[in-house]
């Protein structure tokens, strides 16, 4: 289903991006207390864009596409705050509106493909499952379908293949049937959850290929999750980096590489091995581990392991820094003045990168 | 946590409960429960012991019967049970046959086939019958003297026909060995043995005297055959009948229905008692035992055709429950649970460390082992008081000293030089749990004296073929007391002792039912109760035979057995035949 | 493909021979050990008083007296000729498959076990199907519900199940049901003899729900394990995300994985229960192969013995056999290339 250019003009004018996530807190309660993964997450998306959502495990990131989608077991998770989706609030909606959203107008593709597919029915039998929920069409005209999908993600002989089980596939070929199954009904959100860490590196380009190039043909929204920032360099318009359930930092892609402003970013920016560099000693790992998310520490989340907390006068430890823009829609959250920010960059971390 | 043992509990506390309420409430249902018209009779212990219980002329009904398991064959030529041979004259006439009267009435031989008891000639080594007229077969063919010859006949081949007993085999004259009927079809073979004069006449012809041999014409094997129709060991699938039923349709191991045999005339058969009640007589086999149990008490089963009573805990529920034990009647069998003292073993080739193991036995104890005294009574001497003749005695005081006599014991062991005791072996059946205890509680009551036993469990299958009845085997492993039990193939003198008691009986390769005694004195005695013919005299000799076992303290008696049978209020004119020590199966009648 | 099932039905009649030769091995050779003599043999056949010479014509007759190798090919020949009897007057043909002439009854095996196949086979399908679908089924609901008093109570219940003998159960049952309130059909009842479908139904429903009882608890239990296993793998996931019904993911998705390993050992309890539910059919009295194996034990009767043997392995072979091609069938990544 297309928009036309003046529905999105008067959604924006609304101030509602396609997919509008506000105030978004997952909260999970447990024996051992109240595990906070996400905590008050806004962001927005538009149709055509690519959005990179980084972060270590923990941070949320997939927390945050699982509760779009609805996925999250009945009971198990307190979901409050606002996920618009084309102007429809899916937290409010009930089970089975956002059941027939599923697949429809959002999908999503999973890490390994391998355990993410039934290992007992074919690839084409899960496509045509996939297809004929929401288009009531016969057997025969689904698996046309199928086939014609396997052909778009590249899936060679593909009138063969649509018979053939996942075990029988490569990785590669694994996850690009999976993209295929995820798209057979065209949909308008299509949330990549960290689709490449399973695969071999020569085959994560072909596979970032396809989405985009599926991208520009359906004009759907992607959100790609990722821990691997040489992942989102590739693909993504705008980058959120989250940490311990709450965004720190938000900008564009170049935003992000260029001026980083938030320590932990400068963190992941360091740690990532880097083939066209000199080698170095080694490489800048972040001090300390991911924080509880039951017990967040007060004030900023990452103040244990921030090399700059004591420059805040104690800030770090007592007050939440929020999400401010500090120009170009570029989004931080942290204590520190730009101008130290700007000195640690300069001195401390850009040359040792 | 906390709600899951909840939700257990009440689970378990549930199915508790019904069980309680299956095992706690059978009252209601057990009087009057199937049957529509009251029985005038007033249910109460014991009622039909000694006496009939709801006496009834009514004919028509149908007699379900169970067992547990199966006997070992219904061709009367070819069956040892007890149970069988009561069943059996439901289509089977033996020449002379045990009366179906109450009490002591039923351990009386009466004439069926032939017109009067067999009269013995040549000092007991011949005997005559003489065949009443007008007995037929199912068929409606006639009965001849032939037919009981072959009947006799066919019953020698133990290759073909090898459950019966041997008498027959032991005592007819010239009989080559191995004879069958079916390699000599002419019967030359027993020519010697068994005359047939005329078709009313026949005369057998013994080896040695034997006095008592009415009660060998009253086995089942003198039921006629006609030769044309025997098929052998497939005989059994149908025998031909010549009593009140025949057989309607057999399955083997499943069920088995008798329906009435229009060819028999009550008018042929004034002696024996049988009242052939029922219209239809049903067994069915292989049921469980518990299930026989419940279902007796529901009144959807007539009589549990075993006869040798309930399961052990439907005995506890019937004697704790008073309206369940006013349909309970405790029969007495001609059984005795005891103790062989093999003399082959040392000490216990001394008589007088025999006797210390008399004395310092708990025959309480020993009474417990089978459960108190619905088990049985004490035995002081080997006969039960059911045989014919029997007398009791009590030579070593059990019944004064019921726990025991330690003083004479402990002098009985200064005079076999074991003043601190002796050890030895003492074997039983292992799958028999009475026994168990008898071993046990033996074990108990001898280290009071410094007797130490070590218990020596052997299967029951081959007890006494390969372990304690082979002499060697029991030598070799010390077995010094052997637990046992003996019911009498009839209630005499020679029914029951001879076969434990004669030593010439005792075979090296095993099989043996004599386990050990062996007193040259009894042997003489036995030869001359079989040549008496005089009953009071010949019973006096084997009062004097237990008498000498006794005293020389060959066996520790244990019990005289009962069993606890349950009647169910379906069943008219019951009543315990003493002869074989159950309700009597041609006699009994049920409710419409 | 053709190959494997070949070699693997060349296996099962190799191991039945295997099986027989086994009991053959233990019936004869066990109590030589024991000392014991061809007549010691045959003494358990006869009656109380019989002496040396019977025993020992008992023996011939029996065959105790042949080497065991030719008691063996005797009986081997039987199973593929025939054998031929001699019941006194005259000798009958046994035809192949002839298992032999009981001991006790001299009556010929085979037919008693043609007669009685059908009952355990009537008791194990019925019970079967009660319990799949018993069992399966609350297992399920038990998952989904995972910690509700629903999951609690089909579990305490299936604990109760499982540890609850089935003599105990069962005579329960028959006391309450078939005596007391008169619903069911007595113990001893043989469903064969019924003259329609809903009366052999009506004679089994106590023993199939008794014997039922006791496998479904147990495979609730297994089911529900499994289903939790599989509801949380991610392929349930993907299902869900493809905007499937609850009711899909979680039959052709969760217990569709979750099914297989039950459908093994289904198909294993089934082969066992085939070869006899021996104390069911004792607690029932119902006629059955496994009372006949019952009965054939306690008296030591070899080729009921051996009859009741080869019946119970061939089912089991077979039950194996079938299981390991529906593995190859419902798991595509098992099968053989």
């Amino acid at each position: 289903m297309t928009e036309t250019v003046q529905d999105t003009v008067s959604r924006v004018e609304r101030g509602e991006a396609f997919l509008d996530v506000r105030d978004l807190k997952v909260h999970f309660p447990t024996d051992d207390g109240i595990v906070k993964s996400v905590d008050g997450l806004s962001f927005k998306l538009e149709r055509g864009k690519t959005l990179g959502i980084v972060g270590e495990s923990g941070s949320g990131k997939s927390v945050t596409s699982l509760s779009i989608m609805g996925l999250h077991q009945p009971g198990t998770a307190d979901i409050t705050g606002q996920v618009f989706l084309d102007g429809q609030d899916l937290i409010s909606a009930s089970r089975e509106e956002v059941r027939l959203l599923r697949g429809k107008r959002m999908a999503m593709i999973f890490q390994d493909p391998l355990s993410a597919m039934h290992p007992f029915y074919t690839v084409g039998h899960q496509i045509i499952e996939a297809y004929r929920v929401h288009n009531k069409v016969s057997k025969q005209v689904a698996r046309t379908h199928a086939i014609e999908m396997l052909d778009r993600v590249g899936i060679p002989q593909p009138d063969r293949r649509v018979d053939a089980y996942p075990h029988q596939f490569s990785g590669g070929m694994r996850q690009r049937a999976m993209i295929a199954m995820a798209l057979s009904c065209d949909p308008d959100l299509l949330i990549a959850d960290e689709p490449t860490t399973a695969l071999d590196v020569t085959v994560q380009a072909q596979i970032l290929d396809l989405i985009r190039d599926l991208q520009r043909e359906f004009n759907s929204a992607v959100i790609i999750i990722t821990h691997d920032l040489g992942v989102v360099a590739e693909l993504a318009d705008d980058i959120q980096v989250m940490y311990a359930g709450r965004a720190i930092e938000y900008g564009t892609a170049e935003g992000i590489f260029d001026r980083p402003q938030h320590p932990y970013t400068w963190g992941l920016l360091g740690s990532m091995p880097r083939i066209d560099r000199e080698r170095s000693e080694r490489l800048i790992p972040i001090k300390g581990t991911p924080p509880s998310l039951i017990n967040v520490p007060e004030g900023c989340a990452f103040n244990p392991r921030c090399n700059y907390a004591h420059l805040n006068n104690g800030a770090s430890e007592t007050e939440l820094p929020e999400l401010l823009n500090i120009g170009d829609g570029h989004l931080v959250a942290c204590h520190l003045s730009p101008e130290q920010r700007k000195q640690a960059w300069e001195n401390d971390i850009k040359p040792n990168l | 946590m906390r709600r899951n043992r909840i939700t257990t509990a009440i689970a378990v506390s549930a199915v508790a409960a019904l069980s309680l309420a299956a095992c706690g409430g059978n009252n209601d249902n057990s009087s009057g429960n199937s049957g529509g018209g009251a029985s005038t009779a007033k249910a109460e212990f014991n009622a039909a012991v000694g006496k009939v219980y709801n006496p009834s002329d009514k004919k028509g009904g149908t007699l379900r019967m169970a067992i547990t398991e199966d006997w070992d064959s219904t061709d009367p030529g070819d069956t040892y049970y007890g149970l069988s041979w009561n069943f059996v004259r439901n289509y089977a006439r033996s020449l002379v046959v045990f009366k179906s009267g109450p009490g002591a009435e039923g351990t009386k031989v009466v004439p069926d086939l032939a017109e009067t008891l067999g009269v013995p000639s040549d000092n007991a080594k011949t005997w005559t019958y003489k065949l009443r007229k007008g007995i037929k077969y199912e068929d409606g063919t006639p009965v001849t003297s032939k037919d009981v010859k072959y009947a006799v006949a066919r019953s020698l081949d133990k290759a073909t026909l090898p459950n019966g007993p041997t008498y027959f085999n032991d005592f007819l004259l010239d009989v080559p060995k191995g004879y069958s009927v079916y390699k000599d079809k002419s019967l030359s073979g027993v020519a010697k043995a068994i005359e047939t004069p005329d078709d009313q006449t026949i005369v057998f012809h013994l080896n040695k005297p034997f006095a008592g041999f009415d009660y060998f014409a009253q086995l089942p094997a003198t039921a006629p055959v006609p030769q044309a129709k025997d098929t052998g060991s497939k005989y059994r699938e149908h025998p031909l009948s010549t009593g009140p039923y025949k057989f309607d349709s057999y399955t083997i191991g499943k069920q088995l229905t008798l329906g009435r045999n229009t060819n028999y005339d009550p008018a042929t058969d004034p002696d024996s008692g049988r009242k052939a009640l029922p219209d239809k007589i049903t067994v069915q086999y292989n049921v469980n035992g518990s299930d026989i149990d419940n279902r007796l008490q529901a009144g959807d089963l007539d009589i549990d055709i075993a006869g040798t009573g309930v399961q052990p805990e439907t005995q506890a529920k019937i004697l704790a429950n008073p309206q369940l034990k006013a349909h309970a009647d405790s029969a007495a069998a001609a059984r005795l649970w005891f103790t062989v003292l093999n003399s082959d073993v040392k000490p216990l080739d001394n008589i007088h460390c025999r006797k210390a193991v008399l004395y310092a036995a708990d025959h309480e104890g020993y009474q417990r082992a089978y459960g108190g005294s619905v088990g049985g009574d004490i035995a002081t001497n080997l006969m039960p008081p059911l045989v014919a003749g029997a007398q009791k005695f009590d030579d070593y005081g059990f019944e004064t000293a019921k726990t025991g006599d330690l003083d004479k014991a402990k002098s009985e062991l200064q005079q076999c030089g074991m003043p601190n005791g002796f050890s030895t072996n003492i074997s039983y059946r292992a799958d028999r749990s009475k026994e168990k205890a008898t071993a046990e509680s033996l074990q108990q009551s001898l280290k009071r004296v410094g007797i130490n036993l070590t218990t020596k469990p052997y299967p029951t299958g081959d007890y006494t073929k390969l372990y304690a009845g082979k002499p060697d085997f029991a030598k070799a492993n010390n077995l010094g007391l052997i637990v046992y039990g003996w019911g009498a193939d009839w209630p005499d003198g020679f029914g029951f002792l001879s076969q434990i008691v004669d030593s010439r009986t005792i075979r090296a390769t095993g099989g043996n039912t004599n386990l050990g005694i062996k007193i040259p004195a009894v042997d003489q005695m036995i030869d001359q109760a079989l040549q008496t013919t005089d009953q009071a005299a010949r019973e006096k000799i084997w009062v004097d035979i237990d008498k000498k076992v006794m005293s020389e303290a060959a066996v520790l008696p244990g019990i005289w057995a009962k069993g606890l049978l349950y009647r169910p209020d379906t069943l008219t004119n019951v009543f315990v035949n003493d002869g074989f020590n159950m309700y009597d199966y041609t006699a009994v009648g049920v409710q419409k | 493909m053709f190959a494997y099932l070949v070699r693997r039905v060349i296996g099962a009649v190799v191991l039945l021979f295997i099986v027989t030769a086994v009991v053959f091995s233990i019936f004869f050779l066990v109590p030589r050990i024991g000392g014991a003599s061809a007549d010691d043999l045959a003494s358990r056949y006869v009656g109380k008083s019989a002496g040396a010479e019977q025993i020992h014509e008992v023996a011939v007759k029996l065959g105790f007296t042949d080497p065991i190798y030719v008691q063996y090919g005797r009986f081997v020949k039987g199973l593929f000729v025939g054998q031929d009897y001699n019941y006194g007057p005259a000798t009958e043909k046994c035809p192949a498959p002839c298992f032999g002439y009981s001991f006790v009854t001299q009556q010929p095996v085979w037919p008693d076990l043609v007669d009685r196949i059908p009952v355990t086979l009537s008791l194990a399908l019925g019970a079967a199907v009660i319990w799949l679908v018993a069992g399966v089924g609350t297992g399920v609901i038990s998952a989904l519900k995972r910690g509700s008093v629903v999951d609690r109570s089909f579990m305490s219940v299936a604990l109760a199940g499982v540890s609850l003998p089935i003599f105990f159960t069962g005579l329960l049952s028959l006391s309450i049901f078939s005596y007391k309130l008169g619903w069911t059909a007595q113990g001893g009842t043989n469903p064969m003899d019924a003259s329609n479908p809903l009366e052999w139904a009506y004679d089994l429903i106590l023993p199939w729900t008794t014997l039922a009882f006791l496998y479904a608890a147990a495979y609730a239990r297994l089911t529900r394990a499994g289903m939790l296993e599989t509801m949380n793998e991610d392929y349930v996931r993907t299902a869900r995300a493809k905007g499937l019904p609850e009711r899909n993911v979680v039959v052709q998705h969760g217990l569709r994985s979750a099914l297989t390993p039950i459908l093994t050992i289904f198909g294993l309890d089934l082969g066992l229960l085939l070869g006899g539910a021996i104390l069911t059919e004792t607690t029932f009295s119902l006629p059955g192969i496994g009372q006949y194996a019952v009965i054939s034990l306690r008296a030591n009767d070899l080729p009921k013995v051996l009859g009741v043997t080869l019946v119970a392995a061939f089912f089991i072979v077979m039950a194996n056999l079938v299981v390991d091609l529906l593995y190859a069938v419902v798991d595509p990544r098992v099968r053989i290339q």
